[in-house]
């Protein structure tokens, strides 16, 4: 069995979409010894491919629902559906509701999956993370080493 | 009169976000229109003042699905304007990378956004509960076409290893092993494809189209050869532009293309298949014969059938060259810049790419032009759903508009590329 893993998806250039592959990048440094760390931009079959034959995968994006900019949304896919059922959680909501659904039809999802949405407002081109997103991240990389 | 009006928000599985809007008056359709409204992204102009070394990274990141296809036309045509041709194991390493790129887009457009139309689902999470073998097996052979990605493009989306003259580094043959037995395998499970759809309920319509693609002699195109149509069109890169023009319509945000004398063509599959069938190889040729596939496929609801017929070949062409492989001394050819123009086009999965740049003495891009396939397929996919939405227009609404969606979806377009899609209005009376 694959050790567990975190994929971090987004695109590092716009604005808030940085939190996955920010995140991927600190716990890369910080917790190699315990996790598998990926950057995804997230299409469907790459995610799909990553989370085969794991146990246990924590999946990081920036999102959309309506929630207060820099809310940390934690959702336990063996305990609830799919992320779009939570509106337009992710902002690869196409890529990673896909690849969930995917995962659950071909019998592949981690027996352990977690996604970890934050709540962005900006994913300008080449702008920085919003500073309520910004303080978000530190709080789920946080969060994630302490789980 | 009674009048009924579809609105589809956004059209699903296809890559990129725009608009469709056919208007149906008595009964029969009397426009179709795509509105492209995915914001335009200037990379044309974002390329003007950089290094020609930088050119092929940053076009790369144009499409995540077809980044070979842009770093593939880039190099040819500054490699054009420099007045260098690149043969031997680099030319062959080339054709390798884009054999992964072309294996990994057409299964995903297959397996993933296609073939649901055709079964009867919503999607391909609906197909997966059903035909979870199947898609499984696309799965596989998409892996095969990310490791070639990942292995000579030094990872599997935006390729890092490409550059003018050649790679930064060239695999060594030993490096290829592991790969050649996973493509053996997948060369089986695409044999099986083809087979598969082969046996989907299509809707006999076809149409004479205005067929273009480059053309080599003694090979399949990728990278190299003239572009030429059915029509008679036999001319190089470097004339592209006197044969081909793009107009901007205000709904827009993406150009679209037609000759110079106003007709519209279609670029992609059909096109190459038409025009290059005795280059596929044997294995490809024979799967092609045996889905009930002539030389020439003139229904675009096939173009399924032939994008499984060119994932086999991609696949077969790729153990050739892994085979016949051996690794060069140098990656790459030393250039020396200079000023000038330089053009190429190039085989993207869904049709001919033309890149046109001039440069600077020192090599600094002075100006580029980037057409890619969707753009040049746009006014063919207006001018299907005007000829065949009429056929289907005494479906009830929700099947109608899964139809033209269908239609659309024919043609794989990168919206994303062309600038994204796709909304549907449907507004009949």
């Amino acid at each position: 069995m694959k050790r567990p893993i975190v994929i971090g998806l987004g695109n590092p250039d716009r604005g808030d979409d940085a939190v996955g592959p920010v995140i991927a990048r600190i716990l890369r440094s910080h917790a190699a010894h315990r996790y598998d760390v990926v950057h995804a931009v997230g299409e469907a079959t790459e995610i799909l491919a990553l989370l085969e034959g794991r146990e246990d995968a924590t999946l990081i994006d920036a999102c959309v629902s309506g929630a207060r900019v820099g809310t940390i949304h934690r959702i336990d896919l063996q305990v609830e559906g799919a992320p779009d059922k939570h509106g337009a959680i992710s902002s690869h909501g196409f890529g990673l509701a896909q690849a969930i659904g995917l995962a659950r039809a071909l019998d592949v999802l981690p027996k352990r999956c977690l996604v970890y949405a934050i709540e962005a407002q900006s994913f300008e081109q080449g702008a920085t993370m919003t500073p309520a997103v910004a303080e978000a991240t530190n709080r789920l990389v946080g969060q994630i080493l302490t789980q | 009169m009674a009048r009924r009006t579809i609105k589809t928000d956004y059209l699903a599985r296809v890559e990129g976000e725009g608009g469709l809007k056919v208007v149906v008056r008595d009964g029969a359709v009397k426009s179709a229109e795509l509105s492209i409204f995915e914001p335009p992204r200037f990379f044309e102009a974002f390329l003007r003042g950089r290094a020609g070394m930088e050119v092929s990274d940053i076009v790369a990141r144009i499409c995540g699905i077809c980044p070979v296809a842009y770093q593939m036309s880039a190099v040819h045509a500054l490699e054009n304007a420099l007045g260098v041709t690149i043969d031997g194991p680099i030319r062959d390493l080339r054709r390798l990378l884009y054999c992964g790129e072309w294996i990994e887009s057409h299964t995903l457009h297959v397996h993933m956004l296609h073939a649901p139309d055709f079964l009867g689902f919503s999607g391909s999470i609906d197909m997966a509960r059903v035909h979870g073998d199947e898609v499984r097996r696309g799965l596989e052979i998409k892996k095969a076409g990310n490791e070639i990605l990942r292995l000579l493009g030094g990872r599997e989306i935006h390729p890092i290893n490409v550059r003018i003259g050649g790679f930064f580094r060239a695999p060594r043959k030993q490096e290829f092993a592991e790969l050649a037995e996973k493509l053996k395998r997948a060369r089986d499970l695409a044999a099986e494809v083809v087979r598969w759809v082969a046996t989907f309920d299509f809707p006999e319509r076809e149409r004479d189209y205005q067929f273009v693609s480059l053309s080599h002699p003694a090979e399949y195109p990728f990278n190299e050869g003239r572009i030429v149509s059915n029509r008679g069109l036999d001319v190089a890169a470097c004339d592209y532009d006197d044969h081909f023009v793009e107009t901007h319509e205000k709904r827009s945000t993406a150009l679209r293309s037609h000759m110079r004398d106003g007709s519209t063509y279609l670029v992609g599959p059909l096109a190459r298949y038409a025009l290059n069938f005795e280059k596929l190889s044997p294995i490809a040729r024979d799967a092609a014969k045996h889905a009930g596939l002539g030389p020439v496929c003139r229904n675009p609801y096939r173009s399924i059938v032939v994008r499984a017929v060119e994932t086999l070949y991609a696949i077969d062409e790729a153990l050739r060259i892994i085979d016949a492989y051996e690794a060069p001394e140098r990656s790459f050819v030393d250039l020396e810049w200079r000023a000038g123009a330089g053009y190429a086009a190039t085989e993207a999965p869904r049709g001919l790419l033309y890149h046109r740049y001039t440069m600077s003495d020192e090599g600094t891009i002075l100006d580029a032009q980037i057409v890619p396939p969707t753009s040049q397929n746009q006014a063919c996919i207006e001018e299907d759903l005007q000829n065949y939405a009429g056929a289907f227009l005494d479906l009830p609404d929700e099947q109608l508009r899964h139809r033209c969606e269908q239609t659309v979806r024919n043609y794989d377009p990168c919206i994303s590329c062309a600038t994204h899609f796709l909304r549907l209005d449907m507004d009949r009376a």
